[in-house]
């Protein structure tokens, strides 16, 4: 009794006994954070939306949903994961050959599976849990650092949803499942020798890429990003709009409601993947810097959870994860911001949209399972 | 190949190592964020700011109000009423078929309205952008379509100033009309004055001083979301309306002579000698000027395109006739300038007259002639034999220079707007057009006015003018003041002088016989008139009578029976008002042109006693 509640003070330093938290398998400091930021998204949302309060409630639902998704994950051991994932991984893998095969979606691209007409759903969105889990499960049997056919085998379980996905065709997602897979190489302690060597050859390949295989339109596009004056009214307004919202909001932002940019209607996408925009229009440099601030909070807690994970599996999954976060909020904000191209990924749990929020709540609840199943 | 252990201990210190680095990784890049939105909103701040305004706020043109148009005693001829008109916004309309049935419904929409809506909304525009549907919506419609808004998204009724001319065709001519402006049109105009006007003068004084008319255009600046729709007023720079236009014309005197023609086709120009102001302006039968200000319809159009009666034509102003006999004073003029008679010469009159070396024989319109004719009676009685005699003697040489001075064969009006030179032949005219040389008869043909010689009802009547105000010039004009400021003419023209200044007079008192005489030509108009006229009548061939052929009227057509004219001043001795009447196919100027003629002049007589009388009346009392 005496060690246990030495490790509660250590850890939460809440009273005696397991606390309702601990019972539920929950970290109450994570959950704070992650609050917080719903609650940011939401007072963002109402001004982003035009103060649409149909929309913002709809997205408290999906908050709501993704945080009893979040319980629900966070009280499965985490042997369930290790024991299940190679069966979700293959589900998901089917999930996606059935997508090429009969999925419906809109734009000439494929990424929606019809369940009876019932629902749909994207299983490319369940592969950015469904690959980490598989890669930790595939490298925590193995002696690390990983061996080099270990290597080609974590190779092989990246490349193929991720050549999948290329072909729905969804290049965006395709590159953050196939960074998830890969970040699990990353912590499984991948030799230097070989990352050094893998830069090399990417380096190598990126002329090579440029002059032979890539479309003129897929070149258009990166020169667009370079340059996004040079079709003002096309693929760059998006670009050039965003970055005059921020700004033009300047240190302490235009004030709530009041953002020209997006009140009138000239930000595209501007409660989707452009809400960063509005955010900075309105509240400004400091806004930004302390909603960057929370977001570093978030993460160093989540790879501090992951660290103290009771095995290798549970470390592995949850730092991939926790990392793939980061990606998330860091190719956004590049994004919007200009100094990446335009890719569609919304940002973690502040653009509207049901999907991203469940996905992202359940990470966040393997996350708390492998920290709290000790 | 060793066989390895897997390590715990060193799994969990390489991935300790490995988070360190993933977090010193992650603050590095989160610190590029920050750097970047730090150059974006700080040291950039100011060109976003630049940016972000010029998105936001915008000029938007607002139309000019529209110059009035007054007659002479300040009664409104063309104002602008607020119109209101349906208008769609197709961007807001889900289904577009259904609510064109509905508005249909309500309000009524002829197919024409609904295809040209159609045709409009498949042309480039503005997105947003609201497209008319119906002009001019009555108290009821406005009313139908107000109470149905909630089932009606992207239906809106807009109010504008709309062009209206209260008195429909009584001056459809003289003002013109105004109507949208055309492809031309924007070309030619300065696009930043007329950025936001709908319509410009087609034709007539709303053409010819659209310029005054239309006033300078103003500003407001507005806060527009990306879809162009206006959200908020910022700032206004109100448009300076156009200058007021008072005229000359006098409505009520325009209104008689309108109404004296009764449909018949013809025209009336009524001119004060005094300062050239034309006091009335009449081409029968004329339309509604209003048809045109929202686009006529096509049935309306060709309505009167088709019409034999041509009303869309400006007789007064464009229409060419043969003056005939009205000429007989000018002419008889020309003869005393020549010095080849004078007023106690007589000639014998068998009703024919022949030239030397000519087989041809000039009638009379007498056929057993008037006997012993002198200037004067040969103007009374408008004897022709006199004519052919004394323009043989006077020559073409002479006569045409002389009647040039009166302004015939050349525009001379001062401003109104599309008015036709007509002809006066000359030997040189003659050798350039018909490729012959000028023949004896053709001065004959020309000493009645008739042969080449061609007249606008609007020369008649400034000719009139200028001969009752003894040659003195005043150009015609209709408009007196633009504004306050009077219309003055800058190139005034010279006084015309005659040898003997008495011949005006002498053919003055010719000329009120025409009227007063028992034999004159006009003495039908006689009757109880209680102030003195002088006039001529004049008859003008509409098909060429060959030789030896009976004229006989019955047997022609009506288009084809002669043309009636009579010109006109009075009073004879201070003469305020001259007119000039031509009746188409009216055969006898002293039944048809010279009582509408009479009308004019009594209504322009009384209005003016009424007038003088009520300015002696204040000043003495």
């Amino acid at each position: 009794m005496a060690g246990d509640f030495i490790r509660q003070l250590d850890d939460s330093g809440m009273g005696q006994g397991p606390s309702i938290a601990q019972r539920l398998h929950i970290d109450v400091t994570l959950l704070l954070l992650i609050l917080t930021l719903c609650a940011c998204s939401l007072f963002v949302l109402y001004s982003a939306s035009g103060q649409n309060s149909t929309m913002v409630t709809r997205q408290a639902t999906y908050f709501l949903i993704g945080l009893f998704v979040m319980l629900v994950v966070a009280q499965f051991h985490p042997r369930w994961f290790y024991m299940g994932a190679p069966w979700i991984y293959g589900a998901v893998v089917v999930a996606l050959l059935l997508v090429l095969a009969v999925g419906v979606g809109a734009k000439g691209a494929q990424r929606w599976l019809s369940i009876f007409g019932l629902f749909r759903f994207q299983p490319s969105e369940l592969m950015k849990i469904a690959m980490p889990m598989m890669m930790a499960w595939y490298l925590s049997s193995r002696v690390l650092p990983p061996r080099f056919k270990y290597i080609l085998g974590s190779l092989a379980i990246v490349g193929l949803p991720a050549v999948l996905i290329i072909r729905q065709p969804d290049l965006g997602t395709s590159l953050l499942v196939g960074a998830a897979g890969l970040l699990v190489l990353l912590f499984a302690g991948l030799r230097w020798r070989w990352i050094l060597g893998a830069a090399i050859v990417i380096m190598a390949a990126m002329p090579v890429m440029w002059y032979g295989v890539m479309h003129d339109y897929q070149k258009q596009r990166v020169l667009t990003f370079l340059d996004p004056e040079s079709d003002p009214l096309g693929s760059g307004w998006n670009i050039i709009q965003s970055k005059t919202a921020i700004g033009s909001g300047g240190m302490e932002g235009k004030g709530w409601l009041q953002g020209t940019q997006s009140q009138l209607e000239f930000l595209p996408e501007r409660h989707t993947d452009f809400i960063i925009a509005v955010y900075a229009e309105e509240l400004g440099l400091i806004g930004v810097l302390l909603l960057l601030g929370l977001y570093l909070l978030i993460i160093m807690r989540g790879i501090y959870m992951a660290s103290r994970a009771r095995d290798t599996f549970g470390r592995l999954f949850a730092g991939a994860l926790i990392v793939t976060f980061f990606i998330y909020v860091f190719v956004n904000i590049g994004m919007v911001s200009g100094i990446l191209p335009v890719v569609g990924v919304p940002l973690p749990l502040m653009s509207y949209g049901g999907t991203s929020i469940v996905t992202l709540m359940a990470a966040f609840g393997v996350i708390m399972s492998v920290y709290m199943h000790r | 190949m060793s066989f390895e252990l897997k390590d715990a201990r060193l799994e969990k210190e390489i991935f300790a190592r490995r988070s360190w680095l993933a977090i010193a990784v992650i603050i590095c890049l989160l610190g590029v964020l920050a750097a970047r939105m730090f150059y974006l909103q700080v040291m950039q701040h100011d060109v976003f700011v630049t940016k972000s305004e010029n998105n936001r706020v915008q000029l938007k043109p607002i139309a000019p109000i529209r110059g009035l148009i007054f007659d002479r005693h300040g009664e409104l001829l063309a104002e602008n009423l607020p119109s209101h008109s349906l208008t769609i916004v197709p961007e807001r309309v889900t289904d577009m078929d259904h609510t064109l049935g509905l508005v249909d419904a309500l309000v009524d929409l002829s197919d024409e309205e609904i295809e040209e809506f159609r045709k409009r909304v498949k042309q480039w525009r503005r997105p947003y952008e609201a497209i008319p549907v119906k002009y001019r919506l009555s108290e009821e419609a406005i009313a139908k379509l107000m109470v149905n808004t909630y089932f009606l998204p992207g239906v809106q009724v807009e109010a504008e100033l709309v062009r209206h001319y209260p008195n429909g065709p009584y001056f459809a001519h003289v003002l013109g009309y105004v109507g949208q402006m055309n492809e031309r049109e924007k070309k030619r105009l300065d696009p930043v004055r007329y950025k936001a006007t709908r319509r410009v003068g087609k034709i007539g004084l709303e053409k010819r001083y659209e310029d005054l008319l239309h006033g300078e255009v103003g500003y407001q600046k507005v806060e527009t979301n990306a879809q162009g729709r206006i959200l908020k007023v910022l700032d206004k720079e109100p448009p300076k309306p156009g200058e007021n236009l008072h005229l000359h014309i006098d409505a009520k005197v325009q209104k008689v002579a309108a109404d004296a023609f009764n449909g018949r086709r013809g025209a009336l120009v009524a001119i004060d000698p005094t300062t050239g102001g034309v006091l009335a302006m009449v081409s029968s039968p004329a339309y509604d000027p209003n048809l045109f200000v929202n686009g006529i319809s096509h049935k309306d159009y060709s309505a009167l395109r088709d019409s034999l009666d041509i009303p869309l034509f400006d007789r007064a102003s464009r229409g060419q006739y043969p003056p005939g006999s009205t000429m007989k004073p000018f002419i008889g003029l020309s003869f005393l300038q020549a010095g080849v008679t004078d007023w106690s010469e007589t000639i014998e009159d068998r009703g024919w007259y022949m030239l030397e070396n000519d087989e041809r024989v000039y009638r009379d319109w007498k056929r057993e002639g008037h006997g012993k004719v002198n200037l004067s009676r040969a103007i009374i009685e408008s004897c022709d034999t006199y004519f052919y005699e004394m323009s043989f003697r006077t020559g073409i040489d002479q006569i045409s220079p002389f009647l040039a001075q009166f302004g015939f064969g050349e525009d001379l009006s001062l401003d109104v707007g599309n008015a036709l030179p007509a002809l006066l032949p000359t030997r040189e005219w003659k050798k350039i057009h018909r490729g012959r040389s000028w023949y004896a008869g053709d001065t004959l043909n020309l000493g009645l006015g008739q042969g080449y010689m061609l007249a606008t009802p609007l020369q008649l009547a400034t000719a009139t003018s200028v001969f009752a105000s003894k040659g003195v010039w005043n150009r015609a004009k209709l408009v007196e003041f633009i504004n306050q400021e009077a219309n003055v003419d800058d190139a005034p023209m010279a006084a015309i002088e005659i040898k003997n200044p008495a011949d005006w007079d002498r053919m003055t008192r010719a000329m009120e016989n025409v009227i007063s005489g028992t034999h004159g030509t006009a003495r039908g108009i006689n009757r109880n008139l209680n102030y003195r006229i002088a006039g001529k009548t004049g008859t003008a061939q509409v098909v060429g009578i060959k030789q030896n052929e009976e004229y006989d009227s019955e047997a022609l057509e009506e288009r084809q029976r002669d043309h009636a004219l009579f010109v006109a001043f009075a009073p004879a001795d201070a003469p305020k008002i001259a007119v000039a009447v031509i009746v188409e196919n009216g055969e006898s100027a002293g039944l048809t042109a010279a009582p509408i003629a009479r009308k004019v002049m009594d209504t322009y007589m009384a209005v003016e006693r009424q007038r003088t009388q009520a300015q002696g009346g204040s000043y003495g009392g």
